[in-house]
């Protein structure tokens, strides 16, 4: 497994849309560094033959008839930002 | 006044009987809060007028005579739990503001009971940690000795119904944030199987390991209320269709027959001599009361604690996604774009250690290492279940220390998170295979509370309830409480 490096933390950085500070990257380099050493212990077992368990029920997706059944809360919903306009939410230009 | 000395079902009686009202149970409570959460930082809200109103109304519900047995008693709810009006904040400067616009479905249980809701207690960020120090809000202090941590991430529950400050309350439980504060606080604390109690508006770490569950002093008072927030729910799609037992009816049955498992892996190096040597005197107590207890082995514990920290980061990775400062939750000031405004707001609220899972899951689930961690890890996952069901095919139920020591002092372990990590090493690998849990007062150690852990098969609750019962009406570990309080 590899080692994680300063590049490595501003990528996975951006990819989780965190913005660290540099003075930060330092640290999160040797904590995730002990972190995945420790990750590493799964090495040691034999998973050649075992399949991947993502749920503990044996279970699957519920469905259910095409009906209505929720209302339109959005007035209600749109209390929770001060930013919203015309039921809209507001954000910084995105397209140019 | 000690009527927080009281167990909920003696509670319940004196309701019934009319010896108090809910209003004055209710107001010890709140009194009892004023007075002293300021040593403990247990609640980051209280709700006081609500719980007045809610007493007026479990009272009035009696007197016309069509009350839940359980009407008027006060709980406290974690801070992780969407109560409709209410603050629900999470243990975080992401929600400080946010207002749930709608009930979870326990808190509608709760409420449907006509339980008094004291509160909003006080919790690891996100419900990401083991000793309550990672809460924006501050730490919460252990009621036996105020320089330590009553554990986490439901350490405000647990030390809430520690200090007497509330009878109940609930918790989460994704790697032993309901167990492991129990322990450390001389509570009862049981998470549930995973799909027994609904998730639906408790707010999501992991939702493969996430489940609700209760801090009681009792295995009585846990069984009434297990029956209130335990059942299907057609909104969690992750809930079980399984009808739920009633749990007070099975917790008279003898122990004499019962087979436990004690786990070799459980009792190796790393657990404190002194909690071990408790924990053996406990078996010794069980073997009184008839059981046999049997050798056993769960041969793939050690890999518990590298599964759960890809998997738990990997699924809060993605669940924590959703606080992008666009609807609800904090928005930094002044975004230059688009990307500075997820960035910044998402840097500003959240705290260090759910910064450092979000990075970890993210690193687990990118491209190039999904397969050598994440599958990994839940292939992983499988071998410890398989370790569980070949256990549970020899014994009735394991049991072992929920902790490898006792109380660690605040500020300990906060700056090496793989220390911290590593006091969940009994309590995970039973949130990975999705069986349910309990920790319970079995004795002390230079003054600090000793929890033991028993592990059912899934759907045994009422089992597990039932032995932990019979264990407390031969020692009286569970009544000891903290003098200070």
């Amino acid at each position: 497994m590899s080692s994680i490096t300063k590049e490595t933390v501003n990528t996975i950085a951006h990819l989780a849309r965190l913005g660290i500070k540099e003075s930060e990257v330092a640290e999160y380099v040797e904590n995730l560094s002990s972190i995945f050493h420790l990750v590493e212990q799964m090495d040691a077992a034999d998973v050649s033959t075992i399949t991947t368990m993502a749920h503990p029920l044996d279970m699957c997706q519920r469905l259910r008839t095409d009906t209505i059944t929720e209302t339109n809360q959005r007035a209600q919903l749109q209390k929770l930002t001060p930013f919203t306009e015309a039921g809209l939410y507001l954000v910084p230009q995105v397209i140019e | 006044m000690t009527l927080h000395m009281k167990t909920i079902a003696e509670m319940a009686d004196d309701l019934a009987a009319k010896r108090y009202s809910a209003v004055e149970l209710t107001t010890h409570f709140l009194n009892r809060i004023k007075q002293y959460d300021q040593q403990l930082n247990s609640f980051i809200t209280v709700t006081e007028d609500l719980a007045i109103q809610a007493a007026k109304q479990a009272d009035a519900a009696r007197q016309q005579g069509h009350a839940h047995a359980l009407a008027g008693i006060p709980i406290a709810q974690k801070d992780i739990f969407c109560t409709k009006g209410v603050k629900t904040s999470c243990g975080s400067l992401m929600l400080d503001k946010f207002i749930a616009p709608y009930d979870a479905t326990l808190i509608e249980k709760c409420n449907a009971a006509n339980l008094v809701m004291l509160g909003k207690t006080n919790m690891d960020e996100f419900a990401m940690g083991s000793s309550n120090e990672n809460s924006y809000y501050g730490p919460v202090k252990n009621p036996w000795d105020l320089s330590r941590v009553p554990g986490g991430s439901s350490g405000g529950s647990a030390a809430a119904v520690a200090a007497g400050l509330a009878p109940a309350a609930t918790g989460t439980d994704t790697g032993g944030s309901i167990r492991q504060p129990a322990a450390l606080t001389n509570l009862t604390g049981l998470k549930p199987t995973y799909g027994r109690v609904s998730r639906f508006g408790m707010i999501a770490f992991a939702s493969s390991l996430d489940q609700g569950g209760i801090f009681t002093h009792t295995a009585e008072d846990a069984a009434l209320l297990l029956q209130v927030i335990a059942g299907f729910d057609n909104k969690d799609s992750t809930s079980a269709e399984k009808a739920v037992p009633n749990y007070r009816d099975s917790l008279h049955q003898p122990l004499s027959g019962l087979r436990i498992g004690i786990p070799k892996e459980f009792f190796s190096e790393g657990l404190n001599a002194e909690v071990g040597a408790t924990i053996q005197t406990a078996i010794t107590q069980f073997q009184k009361l008839g059981a046999t207890i049997v050798d056993i082995s769960l041969p793939h514990s050690q890999m518990a604690i590298p599964a759960y920290y890809v998997i738990a980061p990997a699924e809060c990775s993605s669940n924590l996604s959703r606080y992008d400062g666009i609807r609800y939750g904090h928005r930094c000031e002044q975004p230059k774009d688009l990307e500075d405004l997820y960035k910044r707001s998402r840097a500003e609220g959240f705290g260090k250690e759910v910064k450092r899972r979000i990075m970890i899951g993210t690193y687990a689930l990118s491209a190039g290492y999904y397969d050598a961690y994440y599958l990994k890890a839940q292939k992983i996952r499988q071998l410890i279940r398989q370790d569980f069901l070949d256990a549970f095919s020899k014994v009735d139920i394991i049991l072992g220390p929920t902790t490898p020591d006792t109380a660690f002092k605040l500020g300990e372990k906060a700056d090496d998170p793989v220390s911290m990590y590593l006091s969940d090493i009994y309590t995970i690998s039973v949130n990975l295979a999705g069986l349910p849990g309990v920790s319970a007062p079995a004795g002390f150690v230079k003054g600090l509370p000793v929890g033991m852990q028993l592990i059912g098969n899934y759907f045994a609750e009422d089992k597990l309830l039932n032995v932990v019962h019979q264990y407390q009406q031969v020692t009286d570990w569970h009544k000891q409480s903290p003098t200070a309080f």
